[in-house]
């Protein structure tokens, strides 16, 4: 379990970036409708640990973050990339306890 | 094994012969008379306005032998040599003659005084400028052009650019007798005479005598010219004055069959030299059609010479003129339906079949507007409300009608390719198909028919919105919304995306809505406007502070040094004469801002589509040719512009003097000093698709060229869609240039006062995005690379040395730092 930050942190429609313990990255997402969501921080695309500085937004309702790389876009639930469906993030179980946000 | 072209002549036609062979397995050879490469003829008039012949270059040929400065003087077809003026010989498999054209000087006794030139080449137009410059009369000065067709007009427009006021000789009855009847004659005679031209048609010039510094011309009907410049421009003929022994056609040109091959099958001609099936053509879209053929054929294919289209549109001396198809009712029958409109200035005659069905051609003087839904149509059937007096129709064009005669494109190939989706505006019609992009008349006609295909919804900014880029302006402007939540909840669907939300928050901040980093907008920025840095390719960032006018103490050049040493950041001189440090991650960005913030320095807006720089030249400061402050302007343009975000990036240059060293036409908005204050040219690109900015005002001073500015870059913003640079903008602007300077120079939609306001609110608002930061804890926070761990490096990071400096590491392949 890491403890990411507080929940109040987080703005709607916005990403942040955690570390944990095994110096990998998690990406968590707040939606507009209160959803959280964490995805790996790494674009699979370039490489770099960015994916939580994307716009989050919707692609035919289907809410979504796009890498500021290269721009392609990743859906926040399942972490599958919407421009080549054989690439994907991993998903990370993401809660709120006590105000807390978590992974775990 | 590679065979051997040898290509004589480089003019347009041989230019484009090689571009198209460019990547063949021939080795070619050209032979190029002129010193300078290949430039665009047609445009030879427009040197006039900046004298600088770069501006007719055409695209660099690649790829071949180019000899230029050589004149081909033999041809051995036994032995299959071309001999040049130096001796060199070079031997062939393949031979195409591309000479062009000479003018033809009718035998004038005098034709040969110094004062007198032709009109075909730079150099002749240098020439010219020299005498008009030798010249000692005071005041205007004074020419003849002998010879009134179409290229007599222009030569005389390029005179009277020169501060000559012309006359212009005309053997035939009228003006431009090959394109256009007695009766649009008439009109143009009327309207060019009222632009300081003076017309006597039906004589020819006698005899040219010296007489001083003076040329006097005796013309044919007894008029005597006091004269200091005579330029003859009475038609052109194929220039075969190198003898291959080959036959020639009944006017001249090398006689060739329809796959553009003479009697001797490796010998080809192309151009205006050639006289295919025995007939010569002398404009640019029949040659390159032969360049296409000739190409073909050496490829071993079999296109043949389809015939051409010899319409014509132009803007001469600023009145429209325009030809199509058998404008003379020369066909068996042929029935004439004028309107002659002495009051408007218009003329318009259609030439129809003896049945009044079939549209066969026609002259239009005055407006030619409806040259390119008319000119298609021609061989076509005709509804019969156009012939009505006053009428006009929407015409419904057959899919093989030819949309671009400079191209050859047909409506159908057009029509797919918007339908397949390759497509969607004028731009990519543009790319893909060639049309537009030779005289441009048809443009007007490709909009036409992408909104024929319902392409207007492509003007969606994205799934979110119906509207275009330039409709949610004026929406979001009138209603004063100030958050894209309302914005999307209103006038949109869904909940936005990459797309809509930056799009919209430049809108919000192009109508000064606060710092771009508010509570409302930081979720709507790209990662470049969010965290005010450029992203780099491993998630690090750059950092470019701005330096006006690529002015700079070395006090702050020292700093902007030393805070590279202490980040350990790569540094860089950009193409826009600042300084780029690469490789911080966002935790040292507040950090290093801050030491520079404290040095005086301020952002640069390198990150987002705002104005970037102002380059300039030293000017008279320093320079020898100096004639204005170039560096005073620049650094004044560069602090009212800063930080005004618009559709794109713009950039700017102000040069000193003609020379243009800033590269100012490769700007959105260049100034080019001249004597008498400033020439300012909008719409330059450099980047993908390099363009060369076009002249909007000349000769104005600082104040009315703020205005203008003001105006153009205001009018930008409220227009232009997403992403869209000014160059792109102007090109798709109904009306193009004239449009714009209709807008924003003569105020003809009434709406300048308010773009000055909105440049003045963006003056009086700001204030630097990166001290904004600063100063306020909350926007600070966002810049940790870790919510759960502030100040720990991203681990992914990792720097090597290269040339003595760091540079990131490939990612995935960790590695050790110094
Ligand atoms: C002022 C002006 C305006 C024009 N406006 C238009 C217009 O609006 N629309 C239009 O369609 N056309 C227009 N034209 C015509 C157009 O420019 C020509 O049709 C076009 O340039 C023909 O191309 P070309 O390659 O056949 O000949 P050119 O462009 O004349 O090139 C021939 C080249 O071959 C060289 N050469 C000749 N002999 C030799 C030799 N023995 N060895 C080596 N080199 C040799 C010449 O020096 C020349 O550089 C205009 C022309 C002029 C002058
Ligand atoms: S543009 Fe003119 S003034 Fe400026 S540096 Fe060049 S020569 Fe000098
Ligand atoms: S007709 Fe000249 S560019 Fe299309």
């Amino acid at each position: 379990m890491t403890v990411v930050c507080d929940f109040e942190v987080l703005r709607p429609e916005q990403g942040v970036a955690a570390l944990l313990p095994d110096g990998s990255q998690v990406a968590v997402f707040l939606t507009a409708d209160g959803t959280l969501h964490a995805l790996d921080n790494i674009d699979p695309f370039s490489g770099a640990a960015v994916l939580s500085r994307g716009i989050v937004g919707d692609r035919g309702g289907v809410p979504v973050v796009v890498s500021p790389v290269y721009k392609q876009a990743f859906e926040l639930a399942t972490g599958k990339c919407l421009e080549e469906p054989s690439v994907s993030v991993a998903v990370h179980p993401v809660r709120v306890r006590d105000g807390v946000v978590e992974l775990t | 094994m590679t065979q051997t072209l040898v290509v004589i002549g480089n003019g347009m036609v041989g230019h484009r012969l090689v571009e198209i062979l460019r990547d063949s397995s021939w080795r070619i050879v050209v032979f190029g008379e002129e010193s300078r490469p290949a430039y665009d003829r047609v445009a030879l008039s427009s040197y006039v306005d900046t004298w600088s012949s770069a501006d007719l270059e055409l695209a660099p040929l690649t790829g071949c032998e180019l000899r230029l400065g050589e004149k081909a003087v033999s041809v051995d077809r036994e032995r299959r040599v071309v001999v040049g003026a130096s001796g060199v010989e070079v031997q062939y498999d393949a031979l195409v003659l591309a000479t062009g054209s000479v003018p033809f000087v009718p035998p004038v006794p005098g034709r040969d005084l110094p004062g007198c030139h032709v009109y075909r080449t730079i150099d002749d137009l240098d020439d010219i400028r020299a005498t008009v410059e030798a010249a000692d009369r005071p005041g205007r000065h004074s020419g003849m052009v002998l010879g009134g067709g179409l290229l007599g007009l222009e030569a005389a427009n390029a005179l009277r650019g020169m501060g000559v006021s012309p006359h212009v000789v005309e053997l035939a009855p009228r003006l431009m007798p090959i394109q256009v009847d007695d009766g649009g004659a008439g009109l143009l005679k009327r309207l060019v005479e009222k632009l300081d031209l003076t017309v006597h048609t039906g004589t020819s010039a006698s005899s040219i005598e010296r007489d001083g510094t003076r040329l006097i011309a005796k013309l044919a009907n007894g008029v005597e010219l006091d004269l200091d410049v005579v330029v003859f421009s009475a038609g052109i003929r194929p220039r075969t004055d190198l003898d291959l022994g080959l036959e020639l056609g009944p006017r001249g040109g090398y006689l060739v069959d329809a796959a553009c091959r003479t009697a001797d099958p490796r010998v080809f001609a192309i151009g205006e030299c050639a006289s295919v099936e025995g007939v010569a053509y002398g404009l640019v879209a029949p040659g390159y059609a032969m360049a296409e053929v000739v190409a073909d054929q050496i490829s071993g294919g079999t296109k043949v010479f389809p015939g051409a289209d010899m319409s014509t549109k132009l803007k001469l001396l600023g009145v429209d003129v325009a030809s199509f198809g058998d404008a003379h009712a020369t066909t068996e029958g042929a029935l004439e339906v004028v309107v002659n409109n002495a009051v408007a200035g218009t003329y318009s005659k259609l030439v129809v079949s003896d049945d009044a069905k079939t549209l066969l051609g026609g002259v239009l003087v005055g407006d030619a507007s409806a040259y390119p839904s008319l000119r298609p149509m021609v061989g076509k059937e005709v509804p019969a409300a156009l012939l009505q007096p006053g009428g006009s129709v929407d015409l419904e064009m057959p899919a093989d009608a030819q949309v671009c005669s400079c191209h050859a494109v047909t409506k159908q190939t057009i029509t797919d390719a918007i339908q397949s989706g390759v497509a969607c505006d004028v731009a990519e019609l543009k790319a893909c198909t060639k049309a537009g992009t030779g005289c441009g008349s048809c443009v007007p006609m490709l909009k036409k028919l992408l909104t024929d295909c319902g392409v207007e919804q492509s003007k969606a900014l994205c799934e979110h919105f119906t509207y275009s880029r330039a409709e949610l302006f004026e929406i979001i402007r009138a209603t004063r919304i100030t958050t894209f939540t309302a914005v999307v909840e209103k006038h949109g669907t869904g909940r936005g995306c990459d797309i809509c939300k930056p799009a919209v928050a430049s809108i919000l901040a192009s109508l000064n809505n606060g710092h771009i980093l508010g509570e409302t907008q930081v979720s709507l920025q790209d990662t470049n406007d969010r965290f005010l840095a450029n992203l780099q390719r491993n998630g690090t960032y750059s950092v470019v502070p701005r330096i006006p006018g690529g002015e700079i103490t070395p006090e702050k050049l020292i700093v902007i040094g030393e805070v590279a040493r202490d980040y350990g950041l790569y540094t860089k001189i950009t193409g826009g004469q600042r300084i780029d440090l690469f490789g911080a991650t966002v935790d040292q960005l507040p950090e290093i801002w801050r030491r520079l913030v404290d040095a005086g320095f301020e952002s640069g807006h390198a990150y987002g589509k705002a104005l970037r720089t102002v380059k300039s030249c030293v000017g008279t400061t320093w320079c020898r040719y100096g004639v204005q402050d170039s560096v005073g302007l620049a650094i004044e343009l560069e602090l009212r512009y800063r930080g005004l975000r618009s559709p794109h990036k713009l950039k700017s240059a102000v040069s000193g003097c003609a020379r243009e060293c800033a590269e100012a036409r490769g700007k959105d908005f260049g100034v080019i000093a001249t004597e008498n204050g400033w020439n300012l040219y909008v719409g330059g690109n450099g980047g993908f698709t390099p363009r060369h900015a076009d002249l909007l005002v000349s000769d104005v001073d600082t104040e009315t060229l703020i205005k203008v500015i003001d105006r153009f870059l205001m009018f930008y913003i409220r227009t232009a869609d997403r992403l869209q640079r000014t160059s792109a903008w102007l090109e798709g602007l109904d009306g193009g240039l004239d449009h714009l300077r209709e807008v924003v120079v003569d105020d003809k939609l009434g709406i300048c006062d308010d773009l000055e306001a909105a440049m003045a609110a963006h003056v009086d608002d700001y204030a630097d995005e990166w001290r904004g930061v600063l100063e306020d804890p909350e926007k600070l926070a966002r810049f940790t690379s870790f919510v759960n761990a502030p100040g720990t490096p991203d681990p992914t990071i990792s720097f090597r040395a290269e040339r003595g400096q760091r540079v990131p590491v490939q990612l995935g392949i960790p590695e050790v730092v110094r």
